[in-house]
């Protein structure tokens, strides 16, 4: 185990774990994405959809190594963070970027990711915890997330700081997908503008598609 | 050329009297700077100056002043070896400023690097490294025929652009975590990808990398900062391969 741990110290294993959790929670904002684009086809198809996740006795389980793949991102990512800090205890009098190698998203990682963090606590607290509605369908008794969602987002900066929180995690993830290729030691002038290309199209998508839910439900008011 | 083209600059250099002393600002005026002469040679100007005014000339490393050996370095306006690219500050000329200019002057910041005195900083820290494991046994005795050892053309390319890293700390400068991956990387692929760097190719990697983290580097976040400001272009590809070639190492390595 200690031999196991040394190894975990080091700085490039901890950007590989990084990495690798980074880049599974990429994959579980397409599938969350996935599953709140249900909404589009109306209450009985949304509701009977996250009736079946929520009910299915797995979920505990994949609840449990969801949360466990955010805390370990989460802790890396401060360790991380107040380490190179450390690096460099006497900061510049001038410090320019040369245009050529950092961009707004990379260099906003720990700022982007402190945002995800604080709206995830509120969009958990809000919506999963939040106000119980019951609906009824083929007789089953079910949680109403559709009138839940609709009702909240009626509420103007609700949608503001989702939408904030969205464009946060596009940038996010529009430095941190191929990051973490790099990172895995990805990296081949073959592939390399297309692994850049779909990380950039995937920050761009995450943060449109996740940013449309909001704007939906907001327009669905009046109904 | 004419004293008319000759400029007036206003220097912000930083003076700091030893290692332990708390370093500040000072500002300069510099008048009949030749746009021909190098940046360094500017800095030879106001030495001059000093030392006639019976002040405390500024320190600051240099020694080919042919952009070779990786002595020199400062940070100009915000970025280590100034504005140029591929370019180290002995071989920044003063026509890429301008008449009237205020150039601000800093030393490479980072916790591995202390500061001596003004400029000058201490980059032992990537001998260190070096030691660590930036070397190869070698047979003694008779010289071996050449092409006694065969390298493909790819790898002795590779091996080449990565060998061109001069060590003169551009990287760590400019790396907003003072991470000195792309350092460390360009010495392990430089040996790395030759067949005679491969007895020692596992334990090189991790032996270096650990030799890296206990000085004090910090993390890379893979913003390329330190490939841009390179005056070798080195790759950050070379990172990348050192990612992999540690994971490889760590999980195969029969003793460490």
């Amino acid at each position: 185990m200690s031999y196991l741990l040394k190894y975990v110290k080091t700085s490039i294993v901890k950007k590989q774990l990084m990495a690798a959790s980074g880049l599974l929670l990429c994959g579980f904002l397409l599938t969350h994405m996935a599953g709140n684009f249900l909404i589009y086809f109306g209450p009985e198809f949304f509701n009977t959809y996250s009736h079946k996740l929520i009910s299915n006795p797995f979920i505990y389980i994949a609840e449990a190594i969801l949360v466990l793949i955010f805390l370990s991102h989460i802790c890396l990512a401060i360790k991380v963070t107040l380490e190179n800090r450390a690096a460099r205890p006497e900061p510049y009098y001038v410090s320019v970027h040369s245009g050529r190698g950092a961009t707004l998203s990379s260099s906003t990682m720990p700022i982007t990711g402190f945002i995800i963090l604080t709206f995830l606590i509120w969009h958990v607290v809000s919506l999963k915890y939040g106000p119980h509605y019951e609906a009824t369908y083929n007789g089953v008794v079910m949680r109403d997330l559709h009138k839940l969602v609709i009702e909240y987002f009626q509420i103007e900066w609700h949608v503001g700081l989702y939408i904030l929180a969205m464009a946060a995690a596009g940038m996010h993830a529009f430095h941190g997908f191929w990051s973490a290729f790099q990172s895995l030691g990805v990296n081949h002038p073959k592939y390399n503008c297309c692994i850049r290309f779909v990380s950039k199209a995937f920050g761009v998508f995450v943060a449109l598609g996740y940013s449309a839910f909001p704007i939906y439900c907001y327009l669905q008011g009046g109904n | 050329m004419s004293d008319q083209h000759n400029m007036r600059l206003s220097l912000k250099i930083w003076r700091q009297a030893n290692s332990l002393s708390k370093g500040q600002m000072v500002d300069y005026e510099l008048d009949g700077v030749s746009p021909d002469v190098s940046f360094l040679e500017m800095m030879d100007q106001l030495n001059d100056k000093l030392i006639k005014e019976g002040k405390d000339p500024v320190a600051f490393d240099h020694d080919c002043r042919e952009g070779i050996c990786g002595m020199c370095g400062v940070v100009i306006n915000g970025q280590a070896h100034g504005p140029e690219k591929e370019t180290t500050t002995c071989q920044l000329h003063m026509r890429k400023f301008k008449n009237g200019d205020t150039i601000v002057i800093e030393p490479f910041r980072a916790k591995p690097f202390p500061v001596l005195k003004d400029l000058m900083v201490n980059r032992s820290a990537f001998d260190e490294i070096i030691k660590a494991g930036g070397f190869i046994t070698v047979s003694t005795g008779q010289a071996p025929d050449a092409h006694t050892l065969l390298v493909p053309k790819g790898d002795a390319e590779l091996s080449m652009d990565a060998a061109q890293c001069i060590g003169c700390g551009a990287c760590v400068a400019s790396c907003k975590n003072a991470s000195a991956m792309l350092f460390t990387s360009a010495k392990i692929s430089h040996l790395g990808l030759l067949p005679q760097g491969q007895a020692e190719a596992k334990t090189r990697v991790l032996s270096m990398v650990e030799k890296m983290d206990e000085l004090g580097f910090g993390n890379c976040t893979n913003e390329a900062e330190c490939e841009a400001n390179c005056p070798k272009n080195i790759s950050i590809s070379n990172i990348a391969r050192m990612n992999r070639q540690y994971l490889c190492s760590a999980a195969t390595h029969p003793t460490m």
